[in-house]
């Protein structure tokens, strides 16, 4: 059996570990590279690092940033942040990304995302859904949250799929920061209308949290980032408690 | 001991060369057919899609010299697809070394389509690239299309349906999960494949 996924991801800031409380406060959590390490030997499935500061003279950066990750640990991370063309997407998969992941680039420029899953095969393409409900319509939202779009969640997942997308990581902005739980209907909105697997992501508090959104949310995999990075669940526990 | 990879347009390699760096090996990333057949350990790592793949590996006779490899060869996630007969992918005929076909997965009700995740492996037949096993059985899949069961199958793993995991003919080996991101099984298998008995 296929087991669910947790994620921890590591937000990257000027080569640290960062965390924003709804994408805003920014707290130092660490040296990266060692948490990628501490993470994959506690059993971690896979890795997220986004680069949320990415801008063009940063690139170089994060791509020695992955090398050096790919150097030391044995599972699967996901490169994204500021990726913006075929070539960046190169340098990452060359540096020893597996899986890249793309957000407001999908938005401005949706072709793009045919044109990496024709290049590099749909299983490295993560496209990143940070969304947003406004009056009961959840919208999607791009610049870490902080633009709004026409696109409605559900019809732009749909969509993402349709052009190759190989998984969805979904963030529930509302919910990202709180600890209060995953968005469970969002999620399980989605992903029942994709056969595509979908990331949670938002939300995560407590152990149960991961337990609910894997039921009741139909998630594939979940990702958090404070609750490991503080230590406030630890992953082997977590993995115990959902087997 | 001599290690190259096959350089072709496919994704994921510096991966496999960090893992074997893990293991204490220095391989080298070469399309130089003399460096490939001269080599004790062959691997043809792989992401990415098959046509166009294939179109690349003849391009530069790379599909000619793979047959021709006597050495132990191994065949990682696409390579090991382009090692069998054909594949449903942009409807390409590849290297057939393993005579079955290589399948896209239809999705299920609750069975997603890539296959990605930590998944086990069972139906385990008795060989040298499976010796001494760590318990954990996961290893780390990440793909859309599978290969078929065939005579040639060392293990499976079940997803949607069972599909082969694990192949080997002669000095060919292939494993259709990323041993280069499976933890200590994936590590296990790789330090075995170094360890066989060269020809």
């Amino acid at each position: 059996m296929l087991t669910k996924r947790i994620i921890p991801c590591l937000d990257i800031k000027d080569g640290r570990t960062v965390k924003g409380v709804n994408f805003v406060e920014l707290r130092d959590a660490g040296d990266p590279v060692a948490l990628a390490k501490l993470y994959s030997a506690q059993g971690a499935d896979e890795l997220v690092f986004l680069d949320i500061t990415a801008t063009v003279d940063k690139r170089k950066t994060l791509a020695k940033l992955v090398t050096e990750v790919a150097k030391e640990i044995t599972i699967p991370f996901t490169v994204g942040g500021g990726i913006t063309s075929l070539e960046d997407v190169q340098v990452l998969l060359a540096a020893g990304a597996d899986k890249i992941s793309i957000n407001s680039a999908a938005v401005n420029q949706p072709s793009l995302i045919n044109e990496m899953a024709k290049a590099f095969g749909s299983q490295c393409v993560v496209v990143a859904i940070d969304t947003r409900r406004v009056a009961g319509i959840d919208w999607v939202h791009t610049h870490g949250g902080r633009k709004s779009t026409i696109l409605q969640t559900k019809s732009w997942a749909m969509e993402l799929a349709d052009r190759g997308a190989g998984e969805i990581l979904l963030t529930s902005m509302d919910h990202d920061g709180t600890k209060g739980g995953f968005a469970l209907d969002l999620t399980a909105g989605i992903s029942e209308s994709l056969s595509i697997p979908v990331i949670a992501s938002g939300g995560a508090g407590s152990m149960l949290h991961f337990k609910e959104v894997f039921t009741s949310g139909k998630a594939d995999a979940a990702l958090a980032a404070s609750i490991f990075h503080f230590k406030e669940i630890g992953i082997p526990e977590l993995k115990m408690y959902l087997s | 001991m001599k290690v190259v990879l096959i350089q072709y347009n496919s994704g994921n390699v510096q991966s496999v060369l960090y893992a074997l760096e893990r293991l204490g090996v220095e391989a080298e990333l070469t399309d130089d057919q003399e460096k490939i057949l001269s080599a004790d350990r062959v691997i043809f790592p792989g992401q990415g899609e098959a046509s166009s793949a294939m179109s690349y590996l003849k391009n530069r006779n790379l599909d000619k010299v793979i047959r021709e490899i006597k050495q132990p060869f191994l065949g990682v996630c696409l390579g090991l697809q382009l090692l069998c007969a054909h594949s449903e992918e942009n409807d390409t005929d590849c290297l057939g070394i393993f005579p079955i076909k290589v399948k896209r997965f239809i999705p299920a009700a609750w069975e997603k389509v890539p296959h990605v995740g930590w998944n086990k492996i069972k139906n385990i037949k008795e060989n040298p690239l499976l010796n001494h096993l760590p318990d954990v059985r996961y290893l780390y899949y990440v793909h859309s299309y599978y290969a078929e069961l065939g005579e040639h199958t060392l293990a499976t793993t079940s997803y949607i349906q069972d599909f082969t995991a694990i192949l080997n003919r002669d000095n060919f080996w292939a494993v259709q999960a990323h041993p280069e991101k499976s933890s200590i099984l994936g590590e296990k298998l790789l330090e075995n494949f170094l360890a066989l008995p060269s020809t």
